[in-house]
């Protein structure tokens, strides 16, 4: 256990898995306030276990959006948890009923906290003490906030609805480093706006998601663009992906 | 009942995600459009839910106490605000706003 704690990775990992698993109170409250039930909230937590992802789909829910769409958003966002789980993959190499849990915790801040490391050991060190973690975390203060949310009567009168708006710009955030991200962010804002009266809530996110999706495509640029955790395990920036 | 299907389903598809990456050939991982689109396609889900959470209440615009909660979290982001500090300024901001009549 002393030597586990005298690993900088394990260190960096829980570290994390503290400040991520504290907004889980968040996520929590939130949720109950946008008309999913305590199971409902704890499901998310439990099984999708991706913060982005979880408050895409009770945002839509919660801007009275279909659940069809509200699933749609929370997928196409989980897309780069395959990207990771490649990366971790060629980094880490788990093998037999590893690989199925190392899958489930594979999120920005693990892949963020394993891939700032470069030798092989602390790497999957740091992978685990993240990953595993933030889950025991994330899912303690997601039960937290959907218990102290669920009693909190009329959430507008609590500004429930403009910590939502705080969150998704919170989550935007450490994206958007340099001209580019910001110009793709600018760019789907407008689109989600002007589609706003046009069609069903909920399916403005979708067409934001096109358009950035095509910008993707036949653009060139940095290929781990938006690929940011969260909440930066290393103080100084560097480009995951590059070295590995 | 019906939004337990769609949230099941949206668990099946993230963990699908997750695992589909463990099982790929590396090669895949050369194709750097992929990694690019997953990541614009990042970037624009995120600013276009923070717009609709700011202004669009169902199939309206709405300048609200929300576009105030908007503006003091980019405020306390750019002060380098811990993540739950932003949100509790967000919602700090629209209550007091709501309070003084804003709604």
């Amino acid at each position: 256990m002393k030597k586990l704690l005298s690993s900088p990775a394990v260190r960096v990992g829980l570290s994390i898995s503290v400040a991520t698993g504290l907004y889980g109170v968040s996520f929590g409250a939130l949720s109950v306030t946008s008309g999913l039930d305590f199971w409902q909230t704890m499901a998310l937590s439990l099984l999708l276990f991706s913060g982005g992802s979880q408050f895409a789909f009770i945002g839509v829910v919660g801007g009275g959006g279909s659940g069809i769409a509200a699933m749609s958003a929370a997928t196409l966002l989980g897309m780069r948890n395959g990207i990771y789980g490649m990366q971790l993959n060629a980094l880490l190499h788990p093998t037999g009923w590893r690989k199925y849990v190392a899958a489930q915790v594979t999120i920005d801040e693990s892949t963020a906290t394993s891939t700032g490391q470069t030798d092989p050991a602390e790497q999957r060190r740091g992978f685990w003490a993240a990953g595993l973690g933030i889950y025991v975390l994330w899912n303690l203060f997601t039960a937290v906030g959907a218990l102290a949310g669920s009693g909190l009567g009329d959430p507008k009168q609590w500004g429930l609805d403009g910590a939502a708006v705080a969150a998704f710009l919170a989550l935007l955030w450490p994206r958007l480093k340099g001209r580019e991200p910001v110009a793709i962010a600018v760019v789907c804002a407008v689109a989600t706006v002007v589609a706003v009266p046009f069609v069903p809530a909920g399916v403005p996110i979708l067409v934001a998601a096109v358009v950035a999706a095509a910008i993707g495509w036949f653009s060139h640029g940095r290929s781990d663009e938006g690929m940011e955790p969260d909440v930066e395990p290393y103080r100084e920036h560097h480009h995951r992906g590059a070295e590995t | 009942m019906s939004l337990w299907i769609w949230l099941l389903m949206a668990c099946a598809f993230a963990y699908a995600w997750k695992l589909v990456g463990y099982f790929v050939p590396a090669k895949l991982l050369e194709n750097p459009r992929m990694s690019r689109v997953a990541g614009t396609m990042t970037i624009g889900l995120l600013a276009s839910l923070t717009v609709v959470n700011a202004v669009a209440s169902g199939q309206s615009l709405a300048a609200d106490a929300r576009l105030g909660a908007l503006f003091a979290a980019a405020v306390a982001l750019a002060l380098r605000a811990p993540f739950l500090v932003v949100v509790v300024v967000g919602a700090a901001t629209a209550a007091v706003l709501r309070m003084l009549g804003w709604n």
